[in-house]
């Protein structure tokens, strides 16, 4: 029993198992990547190495594979076809190493539980199976989301946050992973001017802890603001690499290519960003 | 729906009789020695099915717990005719329960593959598993019938349960499934609440999220399948859900609401068991299920936290804010006209507190007279307001102050707006009396700072008509 258990514990043992191709140096390291839907491919061959202490953009139009590009990386979408290596291991030996920040509207806000609950669910793969959450967890859970500037709100139920304050929450989860390596799925969604600034804070703090973040992201207009690294994302890998040569007109072309009034928001973008 | 009217029109059509005080005070007492093993098993039936029930409730699957129950009635038939053909009287619960528990994963998988192989939704799938099944279960059932021995069987005591029928060597086989449930429960409470909050979160985490399911999937076929006896298989499924349901109302944390809905639970067991004891011609299943019901009821209307009374309670006193604060600021717009009026206006100038009419006062708003009036007498009663004479009203030194702060709160949140929020000025003024009622000191005080405009006289962005 307790050998089962152990075997399927989340802390887990690690399987040894080297991904060869996979220098261990490199935060993320995706080879040959396809991954599909009843049999409609999302995202196609990607080839794709993440430098260390990056802050990396994934940009895209809807439908591109952002989302599944992280799903994939977490083992939470079967792959087709291809590896990924998270400092050249797969990502079941090195969860430790990961957070995890999923979409805002991917769970029910009206749970009954409490901001400080949610926050304390980033230690729960430490703690294993049946232990509960102690005072150790709970100063974790407090110290993360006082880091996002939410400390006051931690006994409040979630459903009685505003949207910028729930994001804010699940940032903080990630945060009490203690990770090294963070996949954010769209955290400024529909977030307040307020929420924006404190996670462009909260991203360049890590960034100087040397972390790296992956954050799917929309905003055209800020993208060269946000992000050292881009990856342009269109089913397959359009360009990657520093935004400064690559957010150009012609890769945005190719990315969201013949997306009419997504041409022109781009275009708007570009004016916007160079100005 | 069509469940609760046939079990409706049942209970209307047998004579209701009722028992004599020394038979009630039999059952109270737990005197009857069969009346205490069914009381009790169905009490602690109730606990698991509060615990297991609050996760099948916040796993969003209670129709899935539907489905189950109602699949398991093939395999009571066939477990019978099973146990007759191997020279048995066939009417022996661990089998009858074994054939249950069969079925009833049986029709669950079905309703897994017809949801992952086709592109039906799950509500489509849940609703072929629960109708056929129940069908054949009851085509089977007609069939075993027949059979010499099944007169004595009162196999359709598991369709509407029939706490009666229990015997010792269930009461031990029934406490010791719900109790082993009940205490996993409890002991994966952690792992389970993060499966239902976000089960994407959990699998990320190295959680087995497909193998906790299975598991609470077992815990809830688990109690289906004891609860059948005493509930029977169309109402068990209220048994797992309206508990945690009720129990929702009173609470915003979890382990409260699991404390509360095994409570309830086990109450609405404990009554339901010790009524039907006393009222034997109804079936047992309805009789604890209408004491569940009523719980709910109570707890939808009474519950302070979410419940009915509480929120429109709440609603009214914020209405009547809402109306208190429009009265003051409308009264303190009407004083700044006029010291801008009278030639003095302009920035720091000090307002007067003179009297003013209330048609002016009826003109800033769309209020409707008679509510205007009552608003008045309110805020008279409160001594924000005193008549100054020929039908004129006139702030009192409080109300100035606390008028002087709404409007400057109010001042302060529209520039927040068109400053922040990309609104045109001219769209503010509906936003902002809006948000203005819950402004907090402390947000006052930094949006204070935003701005920084420390003046206490603080220009509207749009003129004041």
């Amino acid at each position: 029993m307790s050998e089962l258990l152990k075997s399927m514990s989340p802390a887990g043992d690690a399987t040894g198992e080297d991904l060869s191709f996979h220098p261990d140096d490199v935060p993320l390291a995706i080879h040959d990547l396809t991954v599909a839907y009843h049999r409609k491919p999302v995202l196609w061959d990607i080839d794709l190495d993440i430098p260390e202490g990056k802050l990396v953009g994934i940009v895209g139009p809807n439908g591109a594979g952002k989302s599944t590009l992280i799903k994939a990386c977490l083992d939470l979408v079967p792959k087709t076809s291809g590896e990924v290596g998270i400092y050249g291991k797969p990502y079941r030996d090195q969860r430790h190493l990961v957070g995890y920040v999923p979409q805002r509207e991917s769970v029910d806000w009206d749970f009954p539980v409490s901001a400080l609950d949610v926050v304390a669910m980033g230690t729960y793969r430490r703690l294993g199976w049946f232990r509960r959450v102690g005072k150790k967890e709970r100063e974790a859970a407090m110290a993360a989301l006082e880091q996002v500037g939410v400390g006051h709100l931690a006994d409040r139920q979630i459903s009685q946050l505003s949207g910028g304050q729930q994001q804010r929450v699940f940032l903080a989860r990630a945060l009490a992973q203690d990770a090294k390596i963070y996949f954010m799925d769209e955290p400024f969604a529909a977030v307040d001017a307020a929420t924006e600034e404190a996670i462009v804070k909260l991203l360049r703090s890590l960034n100087e802890q040397g972390k790296t973040c992956l954050v799917v992201h929309h905003d055209l207009a800020t993208v060269s603001r946000y992000f050292d690294w881009l990856v342009l994302l269109n089913m397959r890998v359009v360009a990657a690499g520093p935004t400064s040569e690559l957010f150009t007109e012609e890769n945005l072309e190719k990315t969201y290519g013949g997306q009419l009034n997504l041409l022109n928001d781009a275009a708007k973008a570009l004016s916007h960003a160079t100005r | 729906m069509v469940c609760l009217f046939w079990l409706a029109t049942g209970v209307a059509a047998r004579a209701m009789e009722l028992p004599s005080v020394a038979e009630v005070w039999e059952v109270v007492t737990l005197e009857n020695y069969n009346t205490r093993l069914v009381v009790l098993s169905t009490a602690l039936l109730g606990v698991a099915s509060g615990l297991v029930g609050s996760f099948l409730l916040l796993r969003k699957r209670s129709l899935m717990g539907d489905a189950l129950s109602h699949a398991t009635l093939p395999g009571i038939g066939i477990a019978f005719a099973v146990g007759v053909s191997l020279g048995g009287s066939g009417k022996s619960l661990p089998l009858l329960l074994a054939g249950a528990t069969v079925s009833g994963v049986i029709g669950v998988l079905v309703m897994l593959a017809i949801r992952n192989t086709t592109r039906l939704r799950d509500d489509v799938a849940m609703g072929l598993v629960l109708s056929v099944f129940f069908g054949i279960g009851v085509a089977i059932l007609g069939m075993v019938q027949a059979m010499p021995q099944a007169s004595a069987a009162g196999l359709e005591s598991f369709i509407y349960g029939k706490t009666a029928s229990m015997v010792k060597s269930d009461f031990f086989f029934i406490a010791g499934v719900a109790a082993a449930s009940a205490l996993i429960a409890v002991l994966l409470f952690k792992e389970f609440t993060l499966l239902c909050f976000d089960d994407d979160y959990a699998a990320s985490q190295g959680w087995p999220s497909f193998g906790l399911d299975l598991l609470l999937l077992g815990l809830v076929t688990a109690v289906t399948v004891i609860g059948l006896q005493a509930v029977g298989l169309i109402l068990v499924i209220a048994f797992l859900i309206t508990p945690p349901t009720a129990a929702r109302f009173w609470t915003e944390r979890l382990p409260r609401m699991m404390g509360l809905s095994a409570v309830i639970g086990g109450l609405s067991g404990w009554l339901g068991a010790s009524l039907s004891a006393l009222l034997p011609r109804l079936p047992a299943g309805a009789v604890i299920v209408l004491v569940a019901a009523s719980l709910f009821v109570f707890s939808m209307f009474f519950a302070p936290a979410r419940g009915v009374l509480g929120r429109w309670l709440r609603h009214r006193r914020l209405r009547k804010k809402v109306h208190r604060q429009h009265l003051l600021r409308a009264a303190y717009e009407l004083l700044e006209a006029h010291a801008r009026g009278s030639g003095n206006g302009g920035r720091g100038t000090s307002i007067i507190n003179e009297p003013f009419d209330r048609a002016d006062l009826q003109a800033k708003r769309t209020w409707r007279p008679r509510e205007l009036a009552r608003i008045i007498r309110s805020e008279i009663a409160m001594g924000h307001i005193e008549e100054a004479g020929e039908g004129r009203l006139r702030l009192s030194e409080e109300g100035f102050g606390e008028a002087a702060r709404i409007t400057r709160n109010h001042r302060l949140w529209e520039v927040y707006l068109v400053k922040h929020a990309d609104i045109a000025p001219s769209h503010v003024d509906r936003d902002a009396d809006m948000v203005e009622h819950i402004l907090e000191a402390d947000l006052v005080r930094r949006l204070e700072d935003e701005l920084r405009d420390r003046d206490a006289w603080i220009p509207s962005p749009h003129s004041i008509q």
